[in-house]
């Protein structure tokens, strides 16, 4: 306690000062900054770090994950729950490349993270020095910012630069590389938060006229149309988006990142866009005659061929970023700065309206993939367990207060689909980069987070298997998440775009799985298999109710599609629905 | 039009950091966008790097790939502009033998002309430089080559614009926050 308060103190420019090595100043900033769990493997060029954190053990919870990208994901999923700043630490060489997918998934999917990793010698620098690489080098591509440490002195003013600049702004992630002799190296400490840096602009500034012109636009709309994105969720925009939808009676669809920011139940809310989104939200982008696009960047599994994305429609595009402004889509009004701001601003400069005939629309569209897709997806009838059955399922006994945690593939897409969610930021999935292995880790991280919340990770049987190795701190730090893994025996997606575009051709997409079973329970974790359809909904009331970690595997039809289904370069509008 | 390719010159203010360099060719290759001309220096403002970049590419293109160097932390500001809107130069150097000077009259004729200095002289070799636009230093280069170049250098580019670049008054917003 003592030294927290030291840190209190310190935050004024007159603090004391006290004479401290580099490596617990590391610690020292790290509880300054709020951290109380990080996850991450220790090494050599890290040790003295690791040997604070024990010192400091009753401040801050270090989780051993089993490999540096678990650490990483777990990160992620912490921050993706909380909307704190998730914290991953590895040595250097391969536990810092280790790291490198998680950085470049938070990069892409904006997630705020500090890394922190060990580095050799500074006079080693440069000579292929044991485990050392050029880690700086390596992740610059795919970090918000980067920094190399080689003076104790440095430490301070760089882990507070790392951790305002990951949280500010667009959010993400940061890796600081710090060598051996700066963690050794004494100085006199004190932290001071960083409030500003003066060649970044976090958050750019609202221009009341470009609100003015997308309300005009709006109000004038015979058929406007939402499409929102994580912008809101990272903006606490939530309820301010609430608020714009049902003044102006807009329809309202959402991109994967923006899942969960307005209930599933909504009346306004009109589903998901993209390659495998709801049918009446990507028809009718072609139809809209204003598309108001909120935190989102138009991404091309969002879009599908740019040539014939909403060309009938003005767009309104509100965004922190000013890069994304034109990127992909020609935005007619951009009004930068945060969702929040942007949309409070928005409010009353709205008319009334209902749209009713316009969303009757949606309804209609809605109702033809119900009778061809979404029926047969929630309430089968033929023989073989259907993914869509296990995500309705779940909705029912968590009554849809779950967080899903989804990896990557069919099931995500199935997961995103059909979750009900009531609350914001539980939909946690990995987005951009589509990282087979995220979804373990991260809800290590998001139940770890949100310990109040059920976290239940939806997992096929491949991507179950790239992070597997995390069952390991599951068991040794008693998370308990709930683990679902849809077993297909496939790497579906993949095998379904060979079944629909390679003439069925099953180039190594079959899997000989283990017994996940067997495996689990391995790790002391309670485990289940279900194989028929009459056995899945006790299970999955068992498994919701336990308090502990709990794995169940449901082995699914082996063939089975996600449709609708935008083909790559197509358009919205060519969406199919078998 | 926006989709035609032109010369564009970029202008890029940033805080003086190892591996910036690194993170802006890293935006170039990306986009497997070839990089003509790179020069680094410092700016007019103490404490400022200025890098000035040439590029083909088209107006489309430019204005993306402003956005994605302004987003980066440690850049200040981001200019492009179209040769028209510069007045830029590179520099040239040309190694020869000392003997060309005196046996072939017709060279101090072509340095003459060109403009170009001679900063050094030995028994062996003499130096010219030559700065201008590029093809009154491929001009040069191509006279001197008929009677054999030792070494020959030529800097990336470097320009001015015609336009202000108000990186003082940004920074000293900042400063009065």
């Amino acid at each position: 306690m003592k030294e927290t308060q030291t840190i209190e103190t310190s935050k004024t420019s007159s603090a004391k000062t006290e004479r401290i090595c580099g490596s617990e100043a590391i610690i020292k900033c790290l509880i300054a900054e709020g951290v109380d769990l990080l996850y991450g493997y220790p090494g050599g060029a890290i040790m003295p770090v690791y040997d604070e954190l024990y010192k400091y053990r009753d401040q801050i919870h270090h989780v051993l994950t089993r490999h540096e990208q678990g650490a990483a994901h777990a990160a992620q999923g912490f921050a993706r729950i909380s909307g704190r700043v998730g914290v991953a630490m590895a040595t250097s060489g391969p536990g810092a490349t280790n790291l490198i997918t998680g950085i470049a998934d938070a990069q892409i999917d904006s997630t705020p993270m500090v890394c922190i990793t060990g580095q050799v010698f500074s006079n080693l620098l440069g000579t292929d020095a044991f485990q050392e690489t050029d880690i700086i080098g390596i992740s610059t591509p795919v970090t918000k910012w980067n920094h190399q440490v080689t003076k104790a002195s440095e430490i301070p003013e760089v882990l507070a630069k790392a951790f305002y600049i990951a949280k500010s702004g667009r959010p993400g992630p940061v890796l600081i590389d710090i060598t051996k002799d700066a963690q050794f190296g004494e100085i006199d400490f004190k932290y001071e938060k960083c409030t500003g840096i003066r060649s970044y602009i976090p958050t750019p500034k609202m221009n009341i006229e470009s609100v003015k012109a997308a309300a005009e636009l709006i109000n004038v709309a015979k058929k406007p149309m939402i499409v929102w994105g994580q912008g809101v969720i990272l903006g606490k925009a939530e309820e301010e988006l609430k608020a714009v939808i049902e003044k102006a009676g807009i329809p309202a669809a959402w991109t994967i990142m923006g899942a969960s920011a307005i209930p599933t139940s909504h009346p306004l809310n009109i589903g998901m866009v993209g390659m495998h989104g709801n049918y009446a939200p990507n028809k009718l982008t072609n139809e809209c005659d204003v598309l108001i696009a909120i935190g989102m960047r138009f991404d091309d599994r969002v879009t599908g061929s740019l040539d014939t994305y909403a060309k009938q429609a003005k767009v309104i595009h509100f965004e922190i970023d000013p890069s994304e402004i034109n990127k992909n889509v020609h935005a007619d009004v951009a009004v930068l700065g945060n969702s929040k701001d942007s949309l409070t601003a928005l409010i009353p400069l709205l008319n009334e309206n209902s749209h009713e005939a316009w969303h009757q629309k949606f309804k209609d569209l809605y109702a033809t993939e119900f009778e061809k897709v979404i029926k047969n997806d929630l309430h089968p009838t033929k023989e073989g367990l259907t993914m869509g059955e296990v995500l309705k399922e779940i909705n029912i006994q968590s009554e849809g207060n779950a967080a899903i945690v989804s990896d990557v593939g069919q099931h995500q897409m199935i997961a995103c689909r059909y979750s009900e969610f009531n609350k914001t930021k539980s939909n946690i999935t990995s987005g951009g980069l589509g990282t087979m292995g995220f979804a373990l880790p991260a809800a290590i991280g998001a139940k770890m987070a949100a310990p109040e919340r059920e976290v239940v990770a939806i997992i096929g049987d491949g991507g179950f298997q790239m992070n597997i190795q995390e069952l390991g701190t599951i068991f040794q730090q008693k998370v308990p998440v709930k683990i679902v893994v849809l077993n297909n025996e496939f790497l579906g997606m993949v095998r379904q775009w060979q079944q629909l575009f390679f003439d069925k051709r099953y180039a190594s997409t079959e899997m000989t799985n283990p017994n996940f079973v067997a495996i689990v329970e391995g790790y002391h974790i309670e485990a289940k298999r279900v194989t028929k359809r009459e056995e899945l909904a006790d299970a999955v009331k068992e498994m919701i109710a336990s308090k502990e970690s709990y794995f169940l595997e449901v082995c699914v039809e082996k063939e089975g599609n996600v449709f609708p289904m935008i083909p790559a370069g197509s358009s919205v509008s060519e969406i199919r629905l078998s | 039009m926006n989709e035609e390719i032109k010369t564009f010159t970029i202008s890029i203010y940033t805080e003086n950091n190892i591996g910036l360099l690194n993170r802006i060719s890293a935006i170039f290759q990306r986009r497997h966008i070839n990089i003509e001309s790179l020069t680094t220096s410092q700016s007019e403002i103490e404490s400022v790097n200025r890098f000035v970049i040439v590029v083909n590419i088209t107006e489309a293109q430019a204005k993306k790939i402003v956005g994605q160097f302004q987003k980066q932390i440690e850049v200040i500001r981001v200019y492009y502009h179209t040769d028209e809107e510069t007045i830029y130069q590179e520099s040239g150097m040309f190694k020869i033998k000392s003997d060309l000077l005196f046996n072939e009259p017709q060279i101090q004729n072509i340095i003459k002309e060109s403009n170009a200095r001679i900063v050094t002289v030995n028994k062996e070799f003499f130096v010219l430089e030559k700065s201008g636009r590029r093809n009154e230093i491929e001009s040069l280069r191509r006279d001197l080559n008929i009677f054999g170049i030792m070494q020959f250098v030529r800097s990336g580019r470097i320009s001015v614009t015609k336009e202000e670049m108000k990186i003082t008054e940004m920074l000293s917003a900042f400063n009065n926050q």
